[in-house]
Formats: C-alpha cells, structure tokens, sequence
C-alpha cells in the first residue's frame, strides 16, 4: 500500500474525526438545528433526545449516569470547571489543594490563579518513572485539603498514574478527587467508581470526535459532588455551566465514546503492537537513545524518546514529513526544555533531543516502518554532524565539562 | 516554524562538515555554547600563518536548523578571508543572509562567538609556538 505524506503521528495533540462521528452529527446542522433547551416544539425535542443520547454513550464509557455529565466546550473548561468550582463551593472547609509538577497547563495554571486568590496549592513531585509516590500524596493531605487533582495519562509521556489508589486514598480522607482523563478516556479502561473518581475532564477531539466540545463527570453520589458554576446565564447542565448546548460536538463526542467503547480493546492492542513495532525499529538501530518514563504504567499508543547529540527541532526539520512533537524549547515561544521531562530528572540536554510519537486509529504498520527508518536515517545524519557525538566516541563525558556561552574575551 | 529557503538548503546541504586535527598548530578549535541550551557550535579553521589567509574551515553544530545553517553559513564565509576580515564578521550578517526570525537570532550570536574563539585559539597557539622558537611574538598577543 502506498504511504500518504505527511505522516500523522501526533495523536496526542489532537486527533483525525472519526467519519462515523461526522456522519452521526451531519445531520444536526442543517434538518435537525433545534435548540436542545427549546422545551415547546419538535425541534428543540429532536435536539434534546440527541444530546441526551450523548450523555448516555458518554456516562456508559466511564461507568456513570447519564446525569453526571456536564457538557463544556473542551477539557481546559472543564478542568478550571472542577478545580475552581471545588474551590469556590468548598471554600469554608478548606483552601488547600494538591496537584503534581507533570500536570496539563489547564491544572497547572489554574491552581497558579487559585494560589492568587488565597487558596494554598501543593505540587507533587514525580518519581524517575513520571508517577507519584503514593506517601507523599498521604503526607501532603491536611484538614484543609479540599480537592486533590491528578492527571489520569500524562500528554508528553502516555505515563499512567496509579489512579484507583489516589481515588482510595481520597475517599479515605473525605478530599475530592478530580482527574484530567484527556489522554486515557477511550484508550484505556475508565471507571469512575472503581477508580474513586469524583470529578473528570474528558475532551472530544482527542479520541476522534470534533474539537471545542467537552464534558466534565460530576458525582452525584458516595459523595454528592457540588461546583460554583463559573459562567452564569440560561441555568443549564444542573445550574454549573451556563450557556446553548454545542449539540453538534456533543452528538460527535457521544458517539465518539461509542466507538471507543466497542473498538477499544482491539484497538488498543493494536496501538501498543505498532508502538511496539517503532520503538523497537528506532531504538535496535540506534546507540544513545533513551525511553521517557515508565514502560509499565504507560498508555498504549504513546512513546517519548530521547535521541541524545542530536536537538529535537533539527531533528523535527529533517523529518518533515512526519508529524510528531519536540521537547525541545526550540518549538515553543518559552525557551524552556520540556517541564514534564524535566520533573522526571531528565538532564536539559537530553530533554532538547526528545521526541513524542502518539500513534493512532488510522496509522498503519507501513506507516510506522516509514517514520522508523526516516527518524534512524535523520538522526544518523544529524550525528555525522553533532560536535556532542564526536566527542562522546572519543571518550570525553560531555555532560561534566565546562561550556562557555560566549566565547568574547 | 517556518524556516527561510536559504536556512532549509544549508541544512539540507550543509558546506564544510567535519573535523580537523586540533593538533596542528595552524588549526584554531572555536567550541562555543552548551547542551543544556540546546545549540553547541565546533568551528575549526586552519589559517596560513605567513598570509594570515584561513584555507579550511570545518564546522559540526548540534542545535536546530537555524544553528547548523549559520555555521555553515559561517564556513562558507571565512574561507579565503584573512584573520582581520573574518573577524569583522557580525551576526547581523549573518541574520541578514538566512533571514533568521528574532527568536533565531541567539544562533548567529554563537556563529560569531564561534569565529572568534577558533581565531582566538589559533592566535594562542601562534603565540606559543613562535615563544618555542623563542622568536618575538608578533601576532599573538589579543
């Protein structure tokens, strides 16, 4: 089979619509338009029946009811959604709130705001293996926590926290859980009653569903979970989140859920041997390259690999033709390596060369063979050209020189 | 990012790779930058001490594309020069020539370091030597 270029292999950032997923919202644009909240005609109805369908696929995906689904326009809403509606709502039985260092920015920058406004936030650091230890989180709890948020998969790394355990030790502590679920929602299982779950943030269009639609789980009960909403108007979603229903991207995302509930132990098992596959391609052909995190506790379709002597976004140009994403501070405005790579004790230097391949529903093995030897064959040309590797084959230990940024006498 | 086509066909074809013997005494050894950064420069050139003319210059860059373009920009452009006219060479130039965006601009800052530790080096060594020989000093003092 003939390849298509470009290659995409970034199923992290964002993913392809399923075209079942087009097809069941099709018709939601143009006959069937209604306003899911137009409670005295047909098309309101019509409306209403779909988006409540929705709620169905998606609640039946991760073990809950159908009422404890919150539709937002995407996972960053619905994570500020849950950690500053705890935040608010509780307000009076504690400020303090635990996350960790490898957390989206959604988190991450949330707590940041919640810290301006007196709220007391403690980021957990993460093990070499990119989870945390359980005792620290113990340790860390006091009679103020309210909330603790953790990611279920991490974006960079695909590392799986030991999410059932936190949801225990949450419940043992009368703390709130919420997890981030972005990455692990429809690739792996999701119950949110064995997993102690009592908030979750889930986002469509990284399990092929269409972008700008998200749903938050609340819990109704075992406890009862309530938010300060944080848009006002119309009343909807049970008061929390205000505003028309997107009933297009709520239908795409419904039966996005579907599709995963049927297809996902196949599919995962699919991924893991095409990741498998290119790990093993890249890594049998080349010296000095590292695996990001741990292999054991990871999600399937992902892996993040460090190439060392050669900079992650030269190695980027040369593949051009691939879609992948750098560490490297080169690729984003901030200059800064990678921080997830960082919190794990990866070195700056290794974290400039690390790339993340998130394989996906549509890659196919001749695919991965493709961005396997181009990735070989770049970095092999990238070597013949890095001072590094010249000087790690004569034996000098780069990383305990001395380096001069400037050289001006 | 979008790279310029001038900064796409260095690296694609980048002139002068490779490595010269850091021995001989007419070779200057320029390593500038570092890992944690994310850009190392190694620029060596050899210079005829009579003509003070650079006759070879190699380079190898770990950094990104923006990097290993203005050191082999930077190759490119001492060849034939003398030690003066290659060290009047501003990074400006170079961000000039590979149309470099502002955020780039800190590569051709290390091209430039890179010229002038390589000369600096190259000088010290010309110094010596000629100290060896214990015969006056007349290039070497910086």
């Amino acid at each position: 089979m003939a390849i298509k270029l470009p290659i995409y292999m970034d199923n992290h950032a964002t993913t392809p619509v399923d075209p079942r997923v087009v097809e069941a919202m099709q018709p939601y644009f143009t006959e069937k338009f209604g306003n899911a909240a137009s409670r005295n005609h047909e098309f309101g109805w019509v409306a209403e029946e779909a988006v409540e369908n929705a709620r169905g696929q998606i609640a039946k995906l991760i073990n809950a009811t159908p009422k404890e689904i919150i539709f937002t326009s995407g996972a960053t809403e619905s994570t500020n959604l849950a950690i500053k509606g705890a935040a608010e709502m509780y307000r009076e039985k504690g400020n303090h709130i635990i996350t960790q260092v490898t957390e989206h920015k959604a988190t991450l920058d949330t707590c940041k705001r919640l810290e301006k406004y007196g709220y007391e936030v403690t980021y957990l650091p993460v093990q070499k293996d990119g989870r945390i230890n359980l005792d620290e989180l113990c340790k860390a709890i006091t009679p103020k926590t309210i909330l603790i948020s953790i990611m279920y998969a991490n974006n960079e790394i695909g590392v799986v926290q030991p999410i059932a355990e936190i949801g225990k030790i949450a419940k043992e502590k009368g703390v709130f859980f919420h997890v981030d679920a972005v990455q692990a929602v429809g690739k792996i299982p999701v119950d949110v009653q064995k997993d102690g779950i009592d908030l979750m943030s889930i986002s469509g269009h990284k399990i092929y569903g269409p972008k700008g639609v998200g749903a938050l789980y609340v819990r109704r009960k075992n406890p009862r979970v309530q938010l300060s909403a944080q848009i006002d108007g119309g009343g909807h979603e049970r008061g929390m989140r205000s505003g028309t229903l997107n009933v297009t991207g709520i239908i795409g995302l419904g039966k996005a859920c579907e599709i995963c509930q049927n297809e996902m132990a196949a599919e995962s098992e699919k991924l893991r041997k095409l990741r498998d596959r290119l790990t093993e391609s890249i890594m049998s052909r080349l010296d000095e390259t590292f695996i990001n995190g741990s292999m054991e506790h990871r999600l399937p379709h992902n892996i993040n690999i460090s190439f060392a002597f050669v900079e992650g976004e030269s190695l980027l140009m040369g593949i051009n033709d691939i879609a992948v994403s750098s560490g490297s501070a080169c690729t984003s405005a901030t200059l800064e390596p990678s921080y997830v790579l960082k919190a794990l004790g990866v070195g700056e230097d290794l974290a400039h060369t690390s790339i993340r391949f998130g394989i996906g529903r549509f890659n196919t093995p001749e695919e991965v063979d493709y961005v396997a030897d181009r990735v070989v064959e770049t970095v092999q040309r990238l070597r013949e050209l890095s001072p590094l590797y010249e000087m790690a084959k004569e034996g000098v230990d780069v990383s305990k020189m001395t380096w001069q940024v400037s050289a001006e006498h | 990012m979008a790279y310029s086509d001038k900064v796409i066909e260095h690296y694609n074809n980048p002139r002068n790779v490779g490595s010269l013997d850091k021995k001989d005494p007419n070779v200057g050894t320029g390593l500038v930058g570092a890992p944690e950064c994310g850009d190392v420069m190694k620029l060596q050139m050899k210079v005829n001490p009579d003509t003070r003319i650079i006759e070879e210059a190699k380079f190898k860059t770990f950094g990104c594309g923006s990097a290993i373009a203005s050191s082999s920009l930077a190759t490119e452009w001492v060849k034939g020069k003398t030690v003066e006219e290659a060290l009047a060479i501003k990074n400006t130039d170079i961000v000039r020539e590979l149309s470099l965006p502002p955020v780039k601009i800190h590569c051709s800052v290390l091209a430039e370091d890179a010229i002038k530790a390589a000369l600096t080096d190259w000088k010290k060594k010309q110094g010596d030597a000629e100290a060896k020989s214990a015969e006056p000093a007349t290039a070497a003092s910086h």
